[in-house]
């Protein structure tokens, strides 16, 4: 179980108990005040890409539990500017707190930095591998919006082949009793290694290009950004952009379930049109919002606070 | 004298003590001969290919004299040659013969081909998680790339 001192580098460390146990915390976390819980404990945010959404949780999660944050800055103005490989990086910066959230390009870069930091080290994203409290927070939000994540079919659609969350997200859910479904262009589906995964895991699950006639029987829509350089043709991405673009009259044509849910790691292009933003079905700015309390759930486990 | 002696002896002569080689995918033979820095060291090597084989169809052999291999040598050669058998030769005689077998982990042996990697960026030894040993299909602990075939490249 996660606990003190441990790091959050990849979801595949977790099995479905620890998965679970990381959820209960952070309904605990969102249900209550716990300022002051890790008071006297300072939080380096060590990011080396650019991020919004995951920088400002994982400093608001911080700050409503009583800790302070440290913000190691942008890379232009950083030591790595100067040459300073990772490794003293991060050590030197973990002589300066008590936990380290790191952001970095390279690929293995927070399970690196977990071995030599000596303090817990959160991975808040290394490079197109991992980004585990993302994973947490869509778990959390697909929990918290259906009441289980045992027995639903989830769905995904977008660049399946490139998108991390997704990757992530599938890895976790089949810890868990959920259909998959994969919607994308055959030149973004998801990778081999992750279904041969899930075949392993017996997970069932379904590869399509046909967004229309799977919506029906989605408990869970996780959409993702379909990304223009990822096609050396630009009358293919427009093809492709206009074939999964999502909004109330495609759902009504559908015949979805009231039930259905839209997920979203944002930030969205035009994949889901804002017209769905005031309707039951979207659920991706909650979703982001359920960053802060799963992100102090985590932190407060690591630091030995719960 | 006897009857002939089996073709592989004749055409490999035996070696009084090292290590023998043996069931080598045919194509993987010179590529183990590489792995094991033969071609700079002072001892004996016999190395031969297209012998016949039951099991793995047409295989090679390496034999070397007055050395044993390392453990990590071993893992090397599991990796390329997963069908390889080790013999330990002493006095003309076959001591000890086993399967080439890959640990649970790799390390150190392998680069992964994963540009992005961390271990492809600074100095850090590198380590995988096998997750079949024939083929040999790997995991990278750090990036968490899969690799086998061809992807698999050897320090």
């Amino acid at each position: 179980m996660l606990g003190q001192g441990g790091s959050v580098t990849s979801i595949r460390d977790f099995d479905r108990d620890e998965i679970v146990n990381v959820l209960a915390v952070a309904g605990k976390m969102e249900a209550g005040d716990h300022y002051g819980l890790l008071q006297g404990k300072v939080l380096a945010i060590m990011f080396l890409e650019p991020s919004t959404r995951t920088r400002l949780s994982f400093a608001s999660a911080m700050m409503k539990l009583g800790g302070q944050v440290l913000d190691f800055g942008d890379v232009e103005h950083s030591s790595f500017k100067k040459g300073e490989s990772l490794s003293d990086a991060i050590r030197i910066v973990a002589g300066y707190c008590d936990v380290i959230a790191l952001r970095h390009p390279w690929e293995g870069a927070a399970r690196l930095a977990a071995q030599i930091a000596g303090r817990p080290v959160i991975n808040a994203g290394d490079g197109a591998n991992q980004h585990p409290t993302q994973t947490f927070l869509d778990l959390y939000t697909i929990q918290k919006v259906c009441g289980r994540i045992d027995g639903l079919t989830v769905g995904f659609v977008g660049d399946l082949k490139y998108g991390r969350t997704v990757h992530s997200l599938a890895t976790a859910l089949s810890r868990f009793d959920c259909r998959q479904v994969f919607v994308s262009p055959p030149s973004l589906s998801v990778p081999q290694g992750l279904l041969k995964e899930l075949e392993e895991a017996g997970v069932e699950h379904e590869q399509s290009e046909d967004l229309r006639g799977l919506l029906s029987s989605l408990d869970i829509l996780y959409c993702t950004r379909i990304q223009q350089e990822r096609f050396a043709d630009s009358m293919e991405y427009e093809r492709v952009k206009g074939a999964y673009r999502i909004g109330p009259r495609l759902l009504a044509e559908c015949g979805v379930k009231d039930g259905l849910r839209i997920m979203h790691p944002l930030p969205r292009l035009d994949e889901l049109s804002p017209a769905l933003d005031e309707t039951p079905f979207a659920v991706y700015f909650e979703q982001a919002r359920n960053g802060v309390p799963v992100r102090q759930a985590i932190l407060a486990m690591v630091l030995g606070k719960v | 004298m006897g009857g002939e002696p089996p073709s592989e002896e004749l055409s490999v002569a035996a070696i009084r003590n090292g290590t023998v080689i043996d069931h080598i995918q045919n194509e993987a033979t010179f590529k183990v001969a590489e792995i094991l820095r033969l071609d700079g060291a002072g001892e004996i090597v016999l190395v031969a290919m297209n012998l016949p084989s039951q099991r793995v169809g047409k295989k090679g052999i390496v034999k070397i004299e007055g050395r044993e291999l390392t453990a990590q040598e071993a893992d090397k050669i599991a990796l390329i040659a997963p069908e390889a058998t080790l013999n330990i030769i002493k006095n003309f005689r076959v001591v000890e013969k086993r399967r080439v077998e890959l640990p649970t982990k790799v390390e150190g042996i392998v680069r992964c081909f994963n540009p992005s990697c961390v271990t492809n960026q600074q100095s850090v030894n590198t380590c995988f998680e096998v997750l079949s040993t024939s083929p040999p299909t790997l995991r990278c602990v750090y990036c968490e790339r899969v690799m086998s075939g061809g992807d698999i490249i050897l320090k």
